[in-house]
C-alpha cells in the first residue's frame, strides 16, 4: 500500500455516506407531517362556488381527502386530470383548499378544466393552510371517518400514488374495492 | 419552436463534447497523432451549441414564454427584464445549463490560450475537461432539463422566487460558478500531467494564472453572496456557516492553498504531488458543493431544488470525475519525485505551513458541514453544527497563519535568511501594536479577548504587504503585476481581519419594538421611527418605515427599512434600511407587527463591515492582477517576438 491511496481511501468513504444520505433523503420530501396521527386542525371557510361557509365537521363520520391547489401552481396542473379521474371514481368525498389565490381566476380555472370537488374551500390569507403545516401546492391529505390525518402527501397526485398511499389506507369494506 | 432549438443544441454539444474528449485523449496517444487537429474545433463547436441553448432560454424568459414550465415556474409578466434574464438562473435546470455554459467558455478560453503548450498536452487537457462536460450536460439533459414545455401554457408565471430578485444575488450564482467551473481548468491540468507521468515548472507556471483568475471569480461570488445576506435576509450578519456557504468556502479555502503550493511548484520544482492534489481536492469540493445544494441531501434555506434522482447522478459523476483522478493519483503520483531541499526559515518552509493551515481549517469546516449527514446516515439522530463549533474551529488554524503570513512575506527561497528583513518585521508589527493600542483604547471603547490580537495581526499584514513594493518603489526597482498582485491581495487579507474584528467586537445590537413616535436605545445609539408608510413596486407591496439614529442628540442616520409582499408568490421579504458610512453601517430591518401599531425593529451599528466584502474584492483584483503577470505569456510566440528579453 501507498501513502498515494490514502486520499482515494478516503474519498470512497465519503461517497458511501453520501450514497446512504441519498436513499434517506427521499424521506426527508415525504416530509412527515406532524399532523399524521393527530386530530385534523378545524377551520371554517368561505365556499368557492355556492353560498355560506364550510366546516369539515360536517364530514366527521366519513373519510376524505382534501387538496390543496392554486391557479399559480403548474403542478395543481398536471394533477388535475388525476384529480377528476379520482372525483369520477366516487371513493372519497374530494375537498379543494384554493390557497393564495383569486376567486374569480379559481373559478374560471374550474370553469374551464371541469371541477373534480365535491366542495371548494378558500384560503386566501393562508390561515389554513399555515394550520396544516402545508409546504406547498399540490399537497392532499387523507383524513379518517375520526377527523384524525391518516396521511399527507407533497407533490402532484399520481395514479400510483392515489393507489398505494390513499386507498390502500382505507378500510376494508364490503363494497368499497374489495 | 425555439426552446426545442434550445434543447436540440444541448444535444449536439454532447457530441461535440464527446469528439474533444476521445479526439483529446486519444489523439496523443501517438497512431492518431492528426485527431488532435480536431480537438479545438470541437471545443468551439461545444461553446457556440450550448451559447444557443443557452440564448434559448434567455429568450424564452424575455419573451415571457410560459409554454416552458421552467420559465412558468420562475418569470411572471410583472417581473422587470433584468431579473426575468437573471431568473434563467434563478432555479436549478437554469442553474446547471449556466454551469455546463461555463465550463464551455472557460474550455474555449484554454483552447485559444494554449497553443504555445505542447500539441499532446494540451489536447489532454481539452480532452479532461470534455469528460467533465459531458457529465454535466448529461445531467442537465435527463434529469434536469430547462426546455420541458407544458400543455397548456400557464397564463402567467409564478414569479422569480423573491429571494433572488436582488443585483447582488442576480450576480452571485454566475461569479460563484465561473470559479467553481473555473478550478476544472487545474483539474484538467493537472490529470493531464498525471497521464503524462511528467510534472516540471513550465508545468506549473501554465496552471497559476488560470487557478488564480478561477480563484478571484470564487472570491467575488462568495462576498455577493455574503454581501446579500447581510442586507436582503433581515439578520445583519456576513456569514453564518451555512452547509450551502461551506459548500462554497471549501474549494476556496483549498484553492488558496492550492495558489501558494503552485507557487513554490513554480518556483523551486517541489511539493509536486501535494500540487497535484490539491489541485484534484479543489475541483472535487466544487463539485461536492454542487452535490450538497443540489441533492437535498443537506437541508439548507439555499437549496430550493432538492430531488434525490439528481443526487444519484450526481454522486455518479463524482465517482467517476473524483475517483479517477485520485486512482490516476495513487498510481502516478509517486513517480514524481521532487529533488531539491530547503531551509528551515525560507519561503518554502512557510508556504508549506501556509499550506497545511488551510487544509487544516478546510477539513474543520468540511468534518462540520459534513457532520450532520454522517450523524443521520447512521442512524445517530439529527444533529446540527452552528457557529459554537466554526467559529473556534476555525480561528485555531487561522490566526497562526495570519503570523506566519506576515513574516513569511519577507522569507527568499531556498535559504533562511530572515535576518536580513528583521527591522522590516519588527517595525510593522511594533507600528501594528501602537494603532492596535489606538484603536482599542481610542477610538472605540472595550475590547474582546482576541480583539486586540485580530487587530494588531491584521495591521501587521497590512503593514508587511506594503513592505516589498514600498521598498522597490524607493530603490526604483520594476514592478511586476506580479509583485503589486501579491501585495495587493494580502494587504487586503489584513483590511479584511481588522474588519472583522471591529465587526465582531464592537457592534450594537438590539429588537426593539415601536410605533410611529417612539424611540429606543441601541448602545449609545438612539432609534426613532417617524413614519409607516404603503408603497407599490413592480411586483410587491411594500410597508416603508422611516427611522431617524442619532448619536449624542445629533442625527447621524436617516433609514427606510421595507417589508415587501411579492404580488404572485405571496412571500414576505424584509429589505433592510441601511446607512453605508466611512466608519460604520447603520442599519435597520423591520420585522414583526406586533399588535396596536408597534412593530418589532432590528436595530444594529455596525462598524467596518463594508471593508469586509470590500477586502474580498481586493483579494480578487490583487489575484487578476497577479495571474495577468508577464512570465504567464513568455512562451507564446508572438510574445516573445514582441518582448525579446530573458528571465
Amino acid at each position: 500500500m501507498n501513502r498515494f491511496l490514502l486520499p482515494a481511501g478516503l474519498f470512497a468513504l465519503l461517497v458511501a455516506v453520501l450514497f446512504i444520505g441519498i436513499q434517506r433523503a427521499p424521506q426527508k420530501t415525504v416530509i412527515p407531517s406532524a399532523l399524521v396521527g393527530k386530530p385534523a386542525p378545524a377551520f371554517q371557510a368561505q365556499r368557492l362556488i355556492g353560498e355560506g361557509r364550510f366546516d369539515p365537521a360536517s364530514l366527521r363520520g366519513q373519510w376524505w381527502v382534501m387538496n390543496v391547489w392554486g391557479t399559480w401552481c403548474p403542478e395543481c396542473r398536471h394533477e388535475h386530470e388525476m384529480l377528476l379521474e379520482i372525483a369520477r371514481s366516487e371513493v372519497l368525498p374530494l375537498v379543494g383548499l384554493n390557497w393564495k389565490d383569486d376567486d374569480q381566476a379559481a373559478r374560471a380555472w374550474l370553469d374551464e378544466l371541469g371541477d373534480p370537488y365535491d366542495v371548494v374551500a378558500v384560503d386566501r390569507d393562508s390561515r389554513i393552510a399555515i394550520d396544516w403545516g402545508v409546504y406547498g401546492a399540490p399537497e392532499t391529505f387523507l383524513i379518517d371517518d375520526r377527523g384524525t390525518v391518516v396521511h399527507r402527501h407533497v407533490g402532484a397526485m399520481t395514479r400510483e400514488v392515489w393507489a398505494r398511499d390513499f386507498l390502500a389506507r382505507l378500510p376494508k369494506k364490503p363494497g368499497v374495492g374489495g | 419552436m425555439i426552446p426545442e432549438l434550445g434543447h436540440f443544441a444541448l444535444v449536439l454539444a454532447v457530441v461535440a463534447a464527446v469528439a474533444q474528449t476521445v479526439f483529446g485523449l486519444v489523439g496523443p496517444t501517438g497512431a492518431r497523432a492528426h485527431w488532435l487537429a480536431a480537438v479545438r474545433p470541437a471545443a468551439l463547436a461545444q461553446f457556440l451549441l450550448t451559447s444557443l441553448s443557452l440564448g434559448t432560454l434567455v429568450y424564452a424568459f424575455v419573451q415571457n414564454d410560459f409554454s416552458v414550465e421552467y420559465v412558468a415556474a420562475n418569470s411572471n409578466t410583472a417581473l422587470p427584464v433584468g431579473y426575468r434574464i437573471a431568473a434563467v438562473w434563478g432555479a436549478h435546470e437554469g442553474s446547471l445549463l449556466l454551469w455546463a455554459w461555463m465550463l464551455c467558455a472557460w474550455t474555449l478560453a484554454v483552447a485559444a490560450l494554449s497553443r504555445s503548450l505542447p500539441d499532446a498536452f494540451a489536447g489532454r487537457v481539452l480532452g479532461v475537461l470534455g469528460i467533465v462536460s459531458i457529465g454535466f450536460l448529461l445531467f442537465t439533459l435527463v434529469t434536469s432539463n430547462p426546455f420541458v414545455r407544458l400543455d397548456p401554457p400557464a397564463p402567467d408565471g409564478r414569479d422569480l422566487n423573491p429571494l433572488l430578485q436582488d443585483p447582488a444575488l442576480a450576480a452571485h450564482p454566475p461569479m460563484l460558478y465561473a470559479g467553481y467551473v473555473g478550478l476544472s481548468v487545474a483539474f484538467a491540468f493537472a490529470c493531464a500531467a498525471m497521464i503524462e507521468g511528467r510534472l516540471d515548472q513550465t508545468w506549473a507556471r501554465w496552471t497559476r494564472p488560470w487557478t488564480t483568475v478561477a480563484w478571484a471569480f470564487l472570491t467575488v461570488g462568495i462576498a455577493l453572496g455574503s454581501w446579500w445576506a447581510y442586507y436582503e435576509l433581515g439578520w445583519g450578519g456576513y456569514w453564518f456557516w451555512d452547509p450551502v456557504e461551506n459548500a462554497s468556502f471549501m474549494p476556496w479555502l483549498v484553492a488558496t492553498a492550492l495558489i501558494h503550493s503552485l507557487a513554490v511548484t513554480e518556483k523551486r520544482g517541489l511539493f509536486k504531488s501535494w500540487t497535484l492534489l490539491l489541485a484534484i481536492l479543489a475541483f472535487s469540493l466544487s463539485l461536492l458543493g454542487t452535490f450538497l445544494v443540489r441533492s437535498g441531501v443537506l437541508v439548507s434555506v439555499h437549496s430550493f431544488a432538492a430531488d434525490p434522482t439528481r443526487g444519484l447522478f450526481i454522486l455518479a459523476f463524482l465517482v467517476v470525475i473524483v475517483g479517477g483522478a485520485l486512482a490516476l493519483y495513487a498510481w502516478r503520483a509517486p513517480l514524481l519525485r521532487s529533488e531539491a531541499g530547503f531551509e528551515f526559515t525560507s519561503r518554502e518552509s512557510f508556504l508549506l505551513f501556509n499550506n497545511i493551515l488551510l487544509v487544516v481549517a478546510a477539513a474543520a469546516v468540511f468534518a462540520g458541514t459534513m457532520a450532520p449527514l454522517i450523524s443521520d446516515s447512521l442512524g445517530l439522530g439529527t444533529l446540527s453544527v452552528g457557529s459554537q463549533y466554526f467559529d473556534p474551529v476555525f480561528l485555531l488554524p487561522t490566526l497562526p497563519l495570519l503570523a506566519l503570513a506576515a513574516v513569511g512575506l519577507h522569507a527568499s527561497w531556498k535559504r533562511g535568511r530572515l535576518s536580513a528583513r528583521r527591522g522590516a518585521i519588527l517595525t510593522t508589527l511594533a507600528i501594528a501594536v501602537v494603532l492596535t493600542f489606538a484603536l482599542v483604547f481610542g477610538a472605540w471603547s472595550g475590547a474582546k479577548a482576541l480583539t486586540p490580537v485580530g487587530f494588531a495581526l491584521g495591521l501587521w499584514l497590512i503593514g508587511s504587504a506594503l513592505v516589498d513594493p514600498i521598498d522597490r518603489i524607493r530603490r526604483r526597482l520594476s514592478m511586476t503585476p506580479a509583485v503589486i498582485g501579491m501585495a495587493l491581495a494580502h494587504a487586503a487579507l489584513g483590511v479584511f481581519v481588522v474588519s472583522v474584528t471591529a465587526v465582531e467586537s464592537y457592534t450594537r445590537e438590539r429588537d426593539l419594538a415601536l410605533a410611529v413616535g417612539e424611540s429606543g436605545k441601541v448602545g449609545e445609539y438612539e432609534y426613532r421611527l417617524t413614519g409607516l408608510e404603503m408603497r407599490e413596486g413592480p411586483n410587491y407591496d411594500a410597508l416603508r418605515g422611516e427611522i431617524v439614529v442619532s448619536e449624542g442628540g445629533r442625527q447621524i442616520g436617516l433609514l427606510h427599512p421595507e417589508k415587501r409582499s411579492y404580488w404572485v408568490q405571496r412571500q414576505q421579504m424584509t429589505e433592510a434600511g441601511i446607512d453605508m458610512q466611512p466608519t460604520r453601517d447603520i442599519f435597520a430591518a423591520l420585522g414583526e407587527d406586533l399588535g396596536a401599531g408597534r412593530w418589532s425593529v432590528r436595530a444594529q451599528v455596525r462598524p467596518l463591515i463594508n471593508y469586509v466584502w470590500l477586502a474580498a474584492l481586493l483579494m480578487a483584483i490583487g489575484g487578476v492582477v497577479a495571474a495577468f503577470d508577464r512570465r504567464y505569456r513568455r512562451e507564446a510566440p508572438d510574445a516573445r517576438a514582441r518582448d525579446g528579453e530573458g528571465a
